[in-house]
């Protein structure tokens, strides 16, 4: 179906729960108040990014009262926020809420944690351990949380299982600013990945990215919605701001029907492919 | 109610790692600035035992407000632990600039004295190439009572893992007299300042709190339910988080792969 997607590209207040549950809602509204039916915020929207020992002070229960606000606001538009969600035994994921009709519909466990140049997140969080798309009233949605979107096996996964929008919530901070060109590094690499994620399959690609500062690290914002052509359709600056976008299931068809790549895709051959990739690399160290 | 403390073992362990990190970077010799309260005396004590006494400076360093009883208490400990001394009045030093900043508050001038005794503190370890070892304790820095760049600064901060409940208990250990022990705690900054009446709580009440809540992870809430008034935990919560700057370096804007603190990560002792 076609929808209005609102993609918020906000600057959480680190470690203050309440403060972004509040504005959290309002830009939701706002959202809302535009047309909105998907409203996406980024990775750890509520909470901020660069918690380290933070992380089980602003930890939620999936069914936390206090998410009742954007549970309500769902009956209005459907809400993907990232949140530090607490499981029933103590562990600690950095995850992706999806509220829909007044409740919580679905929870991506963000997969793949950095943990090489800047990032810690192993040391903090446990990894989530599947790629399962929502089915919305939208349609079908694969979420991924930043860093998993560089490994194209989840994308891929999504794509098996029908996703026809992939939406990325990013807190990803910038680096570079020698032999760029207005932006940092680090946007070259991600506006690479996302085109490819759009084109290879066939797919609308929502990336929201937050903006702001945490101690010197710089959060560059680019949020942007893809179309199945690989074509920008709305992107932000590295402001706070609200980026709209109207996603049309007419693209996505005409999309498949020139480029049939969903039809074409053979899962078994893969799947039989990586099992003896895996087998020759394991008899076989390199 | 104080925290337990095994002080023999912190004794050896301090004097331990003072010996072998100032090894290291190739010195055998310290300085530090003695106030005549119990964590100078602790950590010249702990100097004293890794260095002798005769390779440990103590500076004293009063202000024309500092309480005599300071100069008089850190003088007789030097003398009992055999350290060098020396006694520069920093009035002169202090009074330069501040005589520019009239109707400086109380706070901004004690902070232009801390950091008056930090630039001469350095200055010393320079003259008698020696590592400036830093007194302040855990509860100061976990409540921010500290001066940023003032005696915040040093090389090396043997005491600051142990609450200042601890430290008394092992400066009883380490022989530190009782008149130091007795005294209440102050920075001296101004006449008649007390750590605790401007804190608005006692060490020993803190101590435990802090403990539950930084070392033992309790939230707020358990505090509370544990017995500690909810006004007191707040506060004390707030303390930590908005002092947290002083514990840490300067921002740098990341714009490279590379920066310093983030993902230039190397111990001090690199290569040592």
């Amino acid at each position: 179906m076609d929808y209005l997607a609102a993609l918020v590209q906000n600057r959480p207040v680190l470690g203050d729960l309440d403060e972004n549950l509040t504005r959290h809602e309002e830009s939701a509204r706002k959202a809302i108040g535009k047309g909105a039916q998907l409203v996406v915020f980024p990775e750890l929207s509520l909470t901020g990014y660069h918690l380290r020992d933070l992380v089980p002070d602003v930890a939620l229960r999936a069914g936390d009262r206090r998410l009742s606000g954007l549970a309500r606001l769902s009956r209005r538009a459907s809400l993907a926020v990232g949140a530090v969600e607490e499981s029933a035994d103590h562990r600690f994921f950095n995850s992706a809420f999806f509220f829909e009709g007044g409740a919580l519909l679905a929870v991506h466990r963000k997969v793949y944690l950095p943990d090489y140049g800047m990032f810690e997140e192993g040391r903090h969080f446990a990894p989530g351990d599947r790629f399962e798309p929502v089915r919305s009233r939208l349609g079908t949605l694969g979420i991924l949380v930043c860093e998993d979107l560089w490994h194209l096996s989840s994308s891929y996964l999504h794509f098996l299982r029908g996703a026809d929008a992939i939406l990325c919530m990013a807190a990803s901070p910038g680096r570079g600013v020698a032999g760029t060109e207005g932006e940092v590094a680090t946007a070259r690499v991600w506006n690479a990945l996302l085109e490819a994620q759009a084109l290879a399959f066939t797919v609308h690609s929502l990336f929201c990215n937050r903006t702001g500062f945490e101690d010197g690290a710089y959060f560059w914002g680019g949020s942007k919605v893809l179309s199945p052509f690989g074509r920008v359709l709305a992107q932000a600056g590295d402001a706070e701001e609200i980026v709209l976008a109207r996603i049309e299931d007419g693209a996505l068809r005409r999309s498949r029907t020139l480029t049939p790549l969903r039809r074409d895709e053979k899962a078994l051959l893969t799947l039989r492919e990586i099992d003896r990739a895996i087998r020759t690399e394991r008899d076989a160290p390199p | 109610m104080t925290l337990p403390l095994d002080a023999p073992l912190a004794a050896r362990l301090l004097a331990g790692f003072l010996r072998e990190e100032a090894g290291k970077f190739g010195f055998r010799r310290a300085v530090l600035g003695l106030s005549g309260g119990v964590d100078s005396a602790v950590t010249a004590a702990l100097a004293a035992r890794a260095f002798g006494g005769r390779n440990v400076l103590a500076a004293l360093l009063p202000y024309r407000h500092s309480a005599p009883e300071s100069v008089r208490l850190a003088r007789g400990l030097a003398r009992q632990l055999r350290l060098r001394t020396v006694e520069i009045d920093i009035t002169p030093m202090a009074d330069g600039y501040l005589a520019r900043a009239r109707g400086a508050s109380r706070v901004r001038r004690g902070n232009v004295l801390a950091r008056c005794r930090m630039a001469v503190l350095y200055d010393l370890s320079a003259a008698w190439r020696s590592l400036v070892l830093g007194t302040s304790d855990k509860s100061e820095w976990l409540l921010g009572y500290t001066t940023l760049h003032g005696d915040c600064a040093s090389a090396l901060n043997p005491i600051g893992d142990l609450y200042k409940t601890q430290v008394l208990a092992l400066g009883a250990h380490l022989g530190v007299p009782e008149e130091i022990l007795r005294r209440p705690p102050s920075p001296d900054l101004w006449p008649g300042q007390s750590a605790e009446k401007e804190l608005g709580f006692s060490y020993a009440r803190v101590d435990a709190l802090l403990n539950a809540l930084v070392d033992r992870r309790y939230s707020e809430a358990e505090c509370v339910a544990e017995g500690f008034p909810r006004a007191l935990v707040r506060g004390v919560a707030a303390r930590i988080r908005d002092s947290q700057f002083k514990r840490r370096p300067p921002l740098i804007p990341k714009v490279s792969n590379r920066t310093l603190h983030w993902d230039f990560r190397y111990l001090r002792d690199w290569g040592r």
